[in-house]
């Protein structure tokens, strides 16, 4: 047993600082990401957090080419792309129109322009790699403490608003008949999952980065009973699949082709769908809890009918 | 009888995107009267209760609440039950954490368990007859149920006036029957007014106090007996209006002679509607 720990997690792996900065900021988002994505499943803004990653792509890029920590190219953007979503409805679920279509696909081309002419002054090409699909690997030190600080204001957010934010999801008007500002609400929320997309995105990477805001949420969503359990198991299991992804990916340096380690991304994203399939085992789809009052539903009309 | 009632409405008109929604609505509500808000879809009731709650201005007239003006949002004096909910089946909310949203909702920070907001929460589903279910998910719950867990919702702040957007739509007869007993309750034995608005009279007809009846943006109030009549309801649509009485059921039809009137199952309606302005 001692030889087979000792085989999945390789001697020295704490002793090396980029495995040890992988641990720490990991951890972070995948908290982070845990509790917003709750939200933003409740809240069926999925697709927001999808556009918003799109355009963080392309910020990222930016940064790049001007020769930015591609963190910061990946925050603004995506709160600005926040802001704009806001402003012209692009959140709302029926809100997915051709119009966005278009403008995503122009992020991204963007983002393509600004890759290339950045890997041709800079001759790094494993910089679009880094972006496009993060590496938890090189993070800069000099990041640390803005991604924890980040992590820490977006959770400070949405514990504020908790249950703002489930009453406006629960349903709108009731809300703003209660007199909660629902747009600014909304406005606030949108910002913290644009941090938390920003923060996802430099662990695995701007195109990937909802699997860790969605995958972890919609599980614990589907095993937990509470929202507050369900951040809180979010949290635990995006973290887990944050460790272990490290873990296999340190471990793939002995993997085929011998002497490059797979990406941690792909173990992380992969672990994410075992880990939602899992859910499905735990706790099947249930049907409505009351069957008998669509049957009643059904026998109405000749119940009642005038003939 | 100024000074009893609760809720005043004087000549109330709304005008949105250049249309004229409603004109002239004026009508009172006294604590414990059970009152229908009646009419087809997109005669106005939802605008009119959005007026009531605040939520959408009034181009001209003014709405009393307890003898005052409105202000923004009634100062917990009124309840509101939308017509549904937003939600998904996997949405984490049990009934007693909606019913918990009642108490604070709208208030920033986290709610922390206490046994006496527990106790306050087990109440307001009991007082709906909802403790059964009072642990499963809000989502998994049928269309009735989570009317009942709505209401409680709305309970729990101890308005004096429940308004309800269309609660018994799209609801099984059985169900139906057990709000509006359970809205009656409220009524009749705890004061609470009660405006639930419905496109079909007949599911109220034995337990509301009065009516109001809304169509084409404007509105006829009074004893249902009195409202439900051929010449005030055409009066009102300003076209022809039958009222028919059939095995103790209403059955309005409107609609003037050049348009075919619509079949708008009349079995499951009660209201045949020829003239649905929308």
């Amino acid at each position: 047993m001692g030889h087979f720990f000792s085989y999945i997690v390789e001697p020295g792996l704490l002793s090396n600082g980029a495995v040890r900065t992988a641990f720490l900021v990991g951890t972070v988002v995948a908290v982070t990401s845990g509790v917003v994505g709750v939200l933003t499943v409740i809240r069926g803004q999925s697709f927001a957090g999808h556009s918003l990653a799109d355009v963080a792509t392309t910020g990222g890029a930016g940064a790049f080419l001007i020769g930015v920590n591609q963190f910061w190219g990946f925050l603004i953007a995506g709160v600005a792309g926040a802001a704009i979503m806001e402003l012209i409805g692009v959140q709302r679920r029926r809100g997915r129109d051709v119009a966005t279509g278009v403008v995503l696909g122009a992020a991204l081309g963007a983002a393509a322009l600004f890759l290339y002419l950045g890997t041709q002054t800079s001759s790094t090409t494993g910089a679009s790699f880094t972006i496009l699909f993060g590496s938890m690997f090189v993070i800069s030190p000099n990041t640390i403490s803005a991604l924890i600080a980040s992590g820490v204001l977006a959770l400070a957010v949405v514990a504020v608003l908790s249950r703002v934010l489930l009453l406006t999801s629960l349903s709108p008007e009731l809300a703003a008949a209660r007199g909660v500002p629902v747009r600014a609400v909304s406005i606030a929320y949108l910002a913290a999952l644009a941090v938390a997309v920003s923060l996802s995105a430099v662990v695995i990477g701007a195109v990937l980065s909802t699997a860790l805001l969605i995958g972890p949420a919609a599980t614990a969503l589907r095993v937990a009973k509470s929202p507050g359990r369900a951040m809180a198991a979010a949290a635990l299991i995006g973290t887990a699949i944050t460790w272990l992804g490290i873990l296999l990916a340190y471990d793939s340096f002995y993997w085929p082709p011998h002497g490059h380690g797979w990406p941690v991304s792909f173990f992380v994203v992969a672990l994410v769908v075992v880990a939602y399939l899992l859910s499905y085992a735990w706790r099947p789809r249930r049907k409505r809890r009351d069957p008998a009052a669509t049957a009643a539903a059904d026998r109405k009309e000749p119940a009642c009918s005038p003939a | 009888m100024t000074d009893n009632d609760l809720l005043r409405l004087e000549n109330i008109g709304v005008r949105l995107g250049g249309r004229q929604i409603l004109s002239g609505v004026s009508f009172t509500v006294a604590p414990g009267q059970f009152t229908g808000l009646i009419g087809p879809n997109g005669a106005g009731k939802t605008t009119l209760l959005r007026v009531i709650l605040g939520l959408t201005p009034p181009t001209e007239g003014r709405v009393l609440l307890n003898g005052s003006p409105k202000t923004r949002h009634g100062g917990g004096l009124i309840g509101y039950v939308p017509q549904k909910l937003a939600i998904d089946q996997d949405m984490p909310l049990r009934a007693r954490d909606v019913v918990g949203l009642g108490i604070d909702g709208n208030k920033l920070g986290f709610p922390l368990p206490s046994a006496s907001r527990r106790q306050r929460i087990t109440e307001a589903l009991e007082a709906v007859g909802a403790e059964s279910y009072a642990d499963a998910r809000i989502g998994e719950l049928s269309g009735g149920e989570q009317q009942r867990v709505l209401i409680a919702h709305a309970l729990i702040g101890r308005p004096k006036l429940l308004l309800l957007d269309e609660p018994l739509a799209n609801l099984d007869l059985r169900s139906e029957q057990g709000i509006v007993s359970v809205l009656a309750r409220l009524a009749h034995e705890q004061g609470i007014a009660v405006l639930i608005s419905a496109h079909d009279l007949n599911p109220l007809l034995r337990e509301i106090d009065t009516v109001v009846y809304v169509a084409a943006g404007r509105a006829a109030a009074g004893r249902t007996d009195e409202i439900i009549q051929s010449d005030v309801l055409s009066a009102l649509y300003g076209s022809r209006v039958d009222v028919l009485h059939v095995n103790g059921r209403v059955l309005v039809i409107a609609g003037d002679e050049q348009q075919e009137p619509q079949a708008h199952h009349p079995a499951e309606t009660g209201v045949v509607v020829g003239l649905d302005r929308t």
